[in-house]
């Protein structure tokens, strides 16, 4: 049943690939996500109206239109800007060739960090005022009460939104093999093609993606427990 | 850009000179994968609530299965996964119909938005208040009355905002077509991209596009709500 002709370690590698790509995403599009969120709350008008530009213009484009976009268009851009920099020297010749992986990275936490901005937002504000302003008493910088006091709060309210994030990213590194990555989609693709059993290949990288998100809903609801920690639920 | 919106215009619209293409073929896949999506899960999600598990569990499982993969897994196994089954192979009408590269799409993605409204419109009914059944069994209405007159009508309406997230992400979800060679918006801008080599200016045509359908039905939704969610205004 489970005869995989010898593409077994491809699928596997494969497999890891999905699962670097996707954490680094998320780490990226978390990195962006803060920013954002801070920057679209920010008194400055500046700050606020380039958010909002931003997390408007990216989740009204479809992601695999901005993926060929930047995908695309980054390289030339790269190429471009090292041209002007071997233009002011000729010591030595740069050049910088972005594979589909880092750029997978790129443009997945370009495009979901414009989510996690949005799931964050909403987080900061659910964290009440009065503790900032009791942090603040106590004579915090405005680092340490962020570290000590806001972002510990505000994990406990975004961790529902990250967590669907987390799936939705698991499942858009799938996009990336249309743009050449090597991944358990394109794995299990060129082993159907190669065996002629390709219903069987594609279905058990479908197993694959099962399997992660039934991993990752586990270690979801333990995180939840860990930052709920002193919360009292109402009993109905 | 100005080039190519004089020689791909057309054919990002509407006709590429052959067949329907661009954002015609774009609104034709969401509308009738969305179409056979609603109708697929209100029966679906009426069943996922049932107190049998005989009933629930293989609405739970096809949520499950469907909202677990990838739609581009989930694409590619009916289009060249099922294809290549020697069963379906032999038998004509099954063959007939899997050789079209839209069928296979809006199958697959008619059954990836069916996954997921069902979902949502479960959810909706559970919530719905135990005063409003209460009262529907003491006025004596039947099981199936209650649920046409009381409980769909009123779960319909709540789940409304949740509903027009993923008509969104459905659009969002159409692009993936192109990879099965349906002429939608992308693959127009892919053609043109490889006709041009100018990447940036044939995705940004696609991604304007994409952009204005995105707010027409973010304003058609809004509008939706502010009519039937109307007497949720405070």
């Amino acid at each position: 049943m489970f005869d995989l002709a010898g593409y077994g370690p491809q699928i596997f590698s494969g497999t890891l690939t999905t699962i670097e790509l996707s954490v680094f995403s998320l780490l990226v599009s978390f990195l962006i996500g803060l920013c954002g969120a801070l920057a679209k709350l920010s008194k400055n008008r500046v700050l606020r109206g380039a958010g909002t530009v931003y997390t408007t213009i990216i989740r009204g484009v479809p992601d695999l239109v901005l993926m060929l976009l930047i995908f695309y268009s980054l390289q030339i851009w790269v190429n471009d800007f090292t041209d002007w920099l071997n233009s002011l020297q000729d010591t030595y010749d740069i050049e910088v060739q972005l594979d589909p992986f880092t750029s997978g990275i790129i443009t997945l936490g370009f495009i979901y960090g414009a989510y996690f901005t949005e799931t964050f937002r909403g987080a900061f504000m659910a964290v009440p005022k009065g503790q900032l302003e009791a942090a603040r008493a106590f004579g915090m910088k405005p680092a340490l009460v962020f570290r000590r006091v806001l972002f510990p709060q505000m994990m406990r309210y975004a961790l529902p939104g990250i967590g669907n994030n987390w799936q939705v990213i698991l499942k858009a590194t799938a996009l990336v093999s249309i743009i050449g990555l090597s991944d358990v989609v394109k794995a299990a693709q060129s082993a159907g093609e190669a065996t002629f059993r390709t219903f069987f290949f594609i279905s058990f990288a479908g197993g694959v993606y099962l399997l992660l998100t039934i991993i990752s809903n586990g270690v979801l609801l333990l995180l939840q427990r860990k930052y709920a920690v002193g919360v009292r639920r109402a009993v109905l | 850009m100005i080039s190519i919106v004089q020689q791909y215009g057309l054919a990002f619209l509407c006709w590429d000179g052959y067949k329907i293409s661009g954002l015609a073929m774009t609104l034709w896949l969401l509308i009738i994968s969305c179409a056979i999506g609603f109708c697929l899960a209100l029966p679906l999600s009426i069943a996922r609530n049932a107190r049998s598990p005989f009933v629930w569990f293989p609405v739970w499982l096809y949520t499950f299965l469907f909202r677990g993969t990838p739609l581009y897994v989930q694409l590619l196994l009916i289009y060249s996964g099922i294809y290549a089954l020697d069963f379906i192979h032999n038998t004509p009408p099954f063959n007939e119909f899997f050789r079209q590269a839209i069928n296979c799409t809006i199958l697959s993605f008619a059954l990836n938005t069916g996954a997921y409204t069902t979902e949502i419109f479960a959810g909706a009914i559970r919530e719905t208040a135990h005063g409003e059944v209460d009262a529907a069994l003491a006025m004596g209405m039947s099981r199936v009355t209650m649920y046409r007159r009381i409980v769909i009508p009123s779960a319909l309406r709540r789940a409304l905002p949740a509903y027009s997230n993923e008509v969104i992400l459905m659009l969002h979800a159409t692009t993936l077509a192109f990879t099965a060679t349906v002429p939608d918006i992308l693959k127009v801008a892919n053609d043109a991209y490889s006709a041009t080599y100018d990447p940036f200016d044939s995705f940004t045509a696609a991604a304007i596009i994409y952009l204005c359908v995105s707010f027409t039905l973010i304003f058609i939704f809004r509008r939706a709500e502010q009519h039937f969610l109307a007497f949720l205004k405070p």
